[in-house]
Parts: structure tokens; sequence; C-alpha cells
């Protein structure tokens, strides 16, 4: 660009002794730009939140390194490296939290054992501890809900507590674990689990993740004394109850009874009509 | 003074000959007494249901005394304690109460409604044995009419009762009911009001059920029972054809004493089959349940057996809703797809039933009145249907459970509800089919048997080298060999050891209670000593 044009910087630089040469310019430019690069680089790291101790990967914990090793020959298959999910195989586990790797692995329903409509619980492949450091992975791998220590259920001292607990069981979870705990069918063959087994810490998580095909319970719609009033339902109620009326049939409801009364009933009555016609 | 010396032999007698002078009792009474009931085992289906609904009866009558039917919201503080403080009916919190806090109610609960299953399943193997033998045929076409109309208010009964604790579980049921009423074209709307007075549920639900259980449809059976039974007492008990059996007679035993002791016996063995299941299996455990509220539901909500086939079909009906534009009056009209499935369908399973002996006898031009039986097998068409019939409520029952079969046997739930729609259609046929050829064939094994003979078991080779098997006549035959029996409508003999009077070889129901004779010994052929075979394997060696 030639300084020719009359305006103002043209004006300035004629109090100047005579015209500098090419190459003085050209020089002057590099260094007024790297200046102000410089500059604009070091207002950003000063300013900039977060970014002084960064550093290009996350440190682990020494269990969380533990899991990742798990994690890096039992679950990448179908979660990918860095847990980052496979299409068509194993959803992202960023952000799912300890919760979720707890209740799914310590229930034994990871490794899945094929793809399905929905794993199933068995035997867990894991021990505790395992479970606890893959769980410690994946959650300072991308954070999210985590179980509360201590005790999950509502305190003993609360006597109604039970009571509304089995309320909100009824209003939220019955409609697919069914009165009775017992599961019931969901459709395409996806299921909702008997509560038989689950452990205070499984219901918890369920409720706090929504493992497979349950809805999140997150702490909005029921608060932490909600849950584990829910839990306190399931647990003291619904599995200590004794059947009070004698053997409960699976309490699967009028199914197993209109079966028992003519596999027992009728049976027994049509057994009871042969013999005493036969008396003659 | 001299002692009047009393003879106590005479005592009945005498006083027997005292009431029969005031009220002249004794001939209705020794023609109620001597009425004879033929002897079958399959005739005392029906006393079943009429025995588990006298056990209704009382036990219903103990519910009444601590049952409350209000919908008045109370607090429970009864001895349950995961519900205590549980905001309830008046209703559901008496049915708690009679349940954990009525001594003895827990089981009259129970017993209540085995019986009440029990009466329904009776109800229905009693209509088959009807159906299968052609009882109903005429002159008794009209209590085949009454023995249809009491399961359909047996129905009534049970679901008015399964509704009366109102909790979870029946409420939705109820939910159910009051759609269906709904979904009734133009009445729908005004039947539901008037029966829940306004919306659904309403305040008086309870007490309206309440008497219609205990008071109405109770005294509607009792009405149409008397008349089932006195019908039988008058058209006389139709009875299988045997020896000495005809259109015209009744061969069996007097009422009293041999048929009535039986039939009391039979009513204890009744009593406590329910009373062993109302005390042994829990049935209806509503304190599981919880109050019934709108917005609860659970999985696996399913009705008493006998309704379940309604359910089935609505689970399988496809979702056709029919909309109709009034010529642009209003929204249109909407009838609802539930209305087929529980209104029409069952309104269809009503009348067929009702209608049937006079189809039959339309179809095959029989005026004549009938006493006796026919075994199922000598009317194949009529059989093939009634196994038809069953397939297809079977397939409607078992689909009314379609989610727990598809959960407890890892089945997914559309598949069973395609097999259900698929097997609906397809296998009532098949069930024809299958049965049909089953009768034919065990006719043309009674016909087979009556020309050739029993099979004697004995084979018998013949100097050309052939193999024959011995038949044994059950009559002189003719030139060509064959007997000369016409089928009498009746069991035809198939084995040696039951020709003629003789019974089955060994006596005994479960086990023999004596030991059976010895074989006679052939001279040729002497008896198999135990020893031989462990000396045989000693040669072997």
């Amino acid at each position: 660009m030639t300084s020719d044009s009359p305006g103002w910087l043209g004006r300035l630089r004629r109090g100047r002794s005579g015209p500098r040469s090419r190459v003085r310019r050209r020089v002057g430019s590099v260094v007024r730009l790297t200046l102000a690069l410089t500059l604009a680089g070091g207002v950003y790291i000063v300013f900039a939140p977060g970014l002084a101790g960064a550093k290009d990967t996350p440190q682990l914990s020494t269990a969380a390194e533990e899991g990742k090793a798990l994690f890096n020959q039992s679950c990448i298959t179908c979660h990918g490296p860095n847990a980052q999910g496979v299409e068509g195989r194993g959803p992202s586990l960023i952000g799912v939290g300890a919760a979720s790797v707890e209740f799914q692995v310590g229930t034994g329903r990871m490794p899945m054992a094929r793809q399905e409509a929905q794993a199933e619980r068995k035997p867990p492949v894991f021990t505790d501890e395992q479970t606890r450091q893959l769980a410690q992975y994946i959650q300072e791998l991308g954070g999210g809900p985590q179980v509360p220590s201590g005790d999950l259920r509502a305190p003993e001292s609360d006597e109604e507590a039970i009571a509304r607990g089995g309320n909100l069981f009824r209003i939220n979870c019955s409609s697919c674990h069914a009165f009775g705990g017992g599961g019931g069918a969901l459709s395409s063959g996806k299921y909702a689990p008997g509560l038989g087994e689950a452990t205070d810490q499984q219901i918890y998580a369920a409720m706090l993740t929504g493992p497979q095909n349950m809805p999140v319970f997150g702490d909005n719609q029921l608060t932490p004394e909600q849950k584990k009033e829910i839990i306190s339902y399931i647990q003291e109620a619904l599995k200590q109850d004794r059947d009070p009326g004698g053997w409960g049939l699976g309490r699967f409801g009028p199914v197993t009874e209109g079966l028992a009364i003519f596999l027992v009933g009728i049976v027994a009555l049509v057994f009871a009509s042969l013999w005493i016609a036969g008396k003659s | 003074m001299k002692r009047r010396k009393i003879d106590v032999r005479a005592i009945p007698a005498k006083s027997a000959g005292a009431l029969d002078d005031r009220f002249q009792a004794a001939t209705p009474l020794r023609s109620l007494l001597n009425k004879v009931f033929p002897d079958h085992w399959s005739f005392l289906l029906g006393e079943i249901a009429l025995f588990s609904f006298i056990v209704l009866l009382l036990t219903g009558t103990f519910l009444t005394f601590f049952y409350e039917p209000s919908l008045q919201t109370v607090t429970y503080d009864g001895s349950y304690t995961p519900l205590r403080g549980t905001h309830m009916s008046a209703a559901y919190a008496s049915s708690l109460d009679l349940s954990f806090d009525v001594r003895g109610g827990l089981i009259m609960r129970q017993m209540h409604h085995w019986a009440a299953l029990t009466f329904m399943a009776a109800i229905v193997v009693h209509m088959f044995r009807i159906f299968f033998t052609g009882a109903f045929r005429k002159p008794r076409e009209t209590n085949w009419i009454i023995g249809s109309l009491l399961f359909w208010i047996g129905f009534l009964a049970g679901f008015t009762g399964y509704s009366l604790p109102d909790d979870a579980l029946s409420g939705t049921g109820l939910r159910i009911a009051s759609a269906i009423m709904l979904s009734i074209p133009v009445i729908g709307s005004w039947v539901t009001t008037s029966i829940f007075d306004g919306e659904f549920p309403g305040h008086v639900i309870m007490g309206r059920f309440y008497i219609a259980h205990v008071l109405l449809i109770p005294g509607i059976l009792l009405a149409l029972i008397a008349v089932h039974v006195g019908l039988v007492f008058k058209q006389k008990h139709t009875q299988w054809p045997g020896p000495g059996r005809t259109e015209h007679n009744v061969v069996g035993e007097r009422m009293f004493p041999r048929y009535a002791i039986k039939q009391g016996g039979f009513f204890m063995i009744v009593f406590g089959v329910i009373a062993l299941m109302g005390g042994l299996f829990q049935i209806n455990p509503i304190w599981l349940f919880g109050p019934y509220e709108a917005f609860t539901v659970s999985a696996a909500s399913q009705p008493d057996w006998y309704v379940m086939f309604l359910d089935g079909s609505t689970r399988l009906f496809p979702a056709w809703e029919i909309r109709f534009d009034l010529f642009g009056w209003g929204d249109g009209y909407t009838i609802p797809p539930i209305f087929w499935p529980t209104v029409v369908l069952p309104g269809v399973l009503t009348m067929l039933p009702l209608a049937y002996p006079f189809i039959e006898a339309r179809l095959t031009k029989d005026k004549k009145a009938h006493n006796l039986l026919q075994r199922p097998r000598d009317v194949p068409a009529r059989t093939a249907l009634g196994a038809m019939a069953i397939m297809f409520w079977l397939v409607l029952t078992l689909s009314g459970g379609n989610d727990v079969i598809a959960d407890k046997f890892h089945i997914s739930l559309n598949a069973m509800t395609w097999a259900g729609r698929i097997g609906l259609l397809i296998l009532p046929p098949i069930a024809y089919y299958v049965t049909y050829r089953i009768c034919l064939g065990l006719q043309q094994h009674d016909r087979e048997v009556l020309a050739h003979g029993v099979e004697t078991g004995i084979i018998k080779r013949l100097p050309d080298g052939r193999f024959i098997e011995v038949h044994q006549p059950l009559a002189p035959v003719d030139e060509h060999g064959h007997g000369e029996l016409d089928y009498a409508g009746w069991v035809v003999p198939k084995k040696m050891n039951r020709l003629g009077a003789l019974g089955p070889a060994i006596k005994g129901f479960f086990y023999p209670i004596e030991k059976p004779a010895e074989a006679p010994v052939s001279p040729g052929h002497p008896p198999v000593s135990p020893i031989e075979p462990a000396r045989r394997e000693e040669i072997s060696k």
C-alpha cells in the first residue's frame, strides 16, 4: 500500500526525516503483528477461566485407573474407547454416573450376555471392589448421579413413612412392577423385573438413573426422602409380607387363582364325584 | 299306680303318624323320597355348583356383619401397619379390618372368593357335560336356558362382589366396566351416569353394588336355581343308555336314603375342598393393592377367570375406531373400539348358546323328546362344535393373561398378542376338525369290536405261516364270523376282563383293595419262576 493518498497519517509522517525503505516497513509490520498477537493471547490466558491448570489428559485417581483397566478389558467392545459409545452396539457412558454403573454391573446386567430387548439380572461378573472401581472411572470421566452414602431407608422413628412409601410405590412403580413387586411385561420383549432380589442401593440407583426401560425419577420428581420411603416400603412391607392368607400363588393375581381353581379345586371335586358315584 | 310302658321302637312311627294326621304330608313326601336318580359321576358336576352356592351364602352372610358399603374417606388405623395413616374409603378400611382384625375374617373372605370361583367353574364344567351328552334336547331346553342365565348372573354376582372391597385392583376393573358401559352407542352415557349417579366413581356405587350383591343378585340366583332343580324333578333326570334303561324309565337310586346320604356326603366334600383352598391358598390380597385412586394401576391387572375372556378379547381386538360425520352436526359420532369386544361379543356369546337347542333341533329335524343321553362320539358334529367353542374361549382367556404369560415365560408381549389374534381365527377350526376325526375313530373302533369281537392279545400262527390275532366275539356270529350285535349307544367292552357283567378285574379306586385272582395256569406253559432271570444271566456269562 502506498502512502501517496492525503490523510491524517500522511500528514503525521511528513515531519519525519525522509521516506523509509521497503525492508524496514516490512520488518516493522511483522514486529507489530507479533506484539499484537502476543498481547491478545496473554490477555486470553489471564482472563479465560480454568485453562490455567489444563492438561491434555485428566488425572485419574488410583481406583479410577483400576476401573479404566477393567473397562478397557470388558466394556470397551460395546461402549467404545473412553466410554464414548459405539453406534448400534452400546451407548456413551459420559454423564451416566457411578449410580448407573453400580446398578448395571452390580446386578450382573452388564456385561450383557447378548444384544436383546433388555439385559437380564444374573450373577455379577465383577466383585464389589471392581464394580466400585468401574463406577469411579465412569464418574471421573463424565460425572453424573451418585447414590448417597449412608442408610437408604426412611428413619424408623417415622411410623407413617412406610405407608407414605406404599402410596408413592402405587403411584410411581406398580404400573410396571405390579402391586406385589413381582414385575410385569412391557412391549416387545421388554419387561419390568421383579423386585425380590433388589437391594437398597440398587433400588435407589435404579430410581436415580432409570436403567434399561425404566424412566428416571430424579430428585425433582421424588425427593431423596421419598425415595427412601419407597425403599422402606419395598424392603420392609412388600418383602416382609408373609402372605397371611396362605400360599401366595406367586402373587400373580387372578391368572394363577383361575389356574388354581381348575387344577386344584375342580380336579379334586371331579375325583370326589368319581369316587362317590362309584359307591353303590 | 301302674307304670306305663313306653315302646321306644314305636316312637318314630307314632310321631310320624301324628304329624301326618295333622299335615297330610305322607303322600307328597313318599313320592319325593322315593324319587329315583340315575347314578353317574358326571351327574354330580351341577351339584358342585349348588353346594358351592350354599357355601357362598354362608360365608357371605358372615362378611356382611363387618363390611361397610361406604365411599366416605377415613384414615386407616387398623393393625396392618404398612397402610396405617393412609386415607381410604370406609369400604376398603372395613375390608382390611375383616382381613386382619376380625377373628376368622380372612379365611371367610378367602373361602367366599374361592367358593365364587368354584361356583363359576362348576357351572361351566356342568354345562360342558350337558352340552356334550345332548341333555339340553327336548324337553329340557328351558333348563338349558336357565343354566346359561345362571352363568351370566353369577358373572354379575362375581363382578359386583369383586368390586366391593374398593381396593386398587377392583377399582381398575370398575373403571374398565364404566368405560365399557360408556362405549355403548347412544345410551352409553345415560347408563353410566345412572349407575354411578354422575361421573365415575361418584359416591353411591358401593352402596348400590352392595345391595345388588347381597340381595338382588342372590335372590335371582336362588329363584333360578330353585326353578332349575325343580325342573329336574319335574322332567326327571336324563340317564345313559344301558341294560334296562329306556326313554320312559329312570334306573338308579331312590332319593331316600341312599341318594340323600350320598349328596350330604358330597356337600361335605365340596365344603371341605373350599375350606382347604381358603385356608391354604391366598386369594386377592387386597392389603397389597392399596386403596383405589384414579392414578394407581398395577401391571398384571386381571379380572377373575370367568371375566378374563372379555379382557382377552379387548387385548386382541384391533383399535378400530368408527367415526360418523352427522352431516356436519356437532362433532359427529364415535364408536370406540372397546364396544365390539366387550359389548357385542358377550351379547353374541349370550344369545347363541340360548338358541342352540332350537338351532340343533331345526338342523337335525329332531322334534322328539329325549331322556337318554348320547355319547359325545356318537354326535361328532356337536362334539366338534363344542370343542371349537371351548378353544375359542380358551384363546381369549389365555390372551386375558397374556402379559403374565409373556413376562414369566420370556415371550414378547407383542408376539403373544399376535399369536392370540391368529390363534383365535385358526385354532377353533382345527379343534373342530381334530375332534370330529377323533369321534369318528372312536365310533369305528366300537363298530369293529361289535363286528369282530374283543382283542384277546393271543397271536396265532396259521399253518400257512400267517399270524392273526384271536378275537373273542361278543355274541354268536354269522357265517362270515361277524357279530350281530347292534350298537346300543353305550360303552362297548374292549378288554377281556371287562366282558359282560364283570367289573374291573381289580377292585379299588386309587389302589387295589383286593389281590387279583391267580391267573389260570396252562399245562403247556408252567409259571415263570422269579429265579429264572438270574439263572439266565449266569448262562449268558
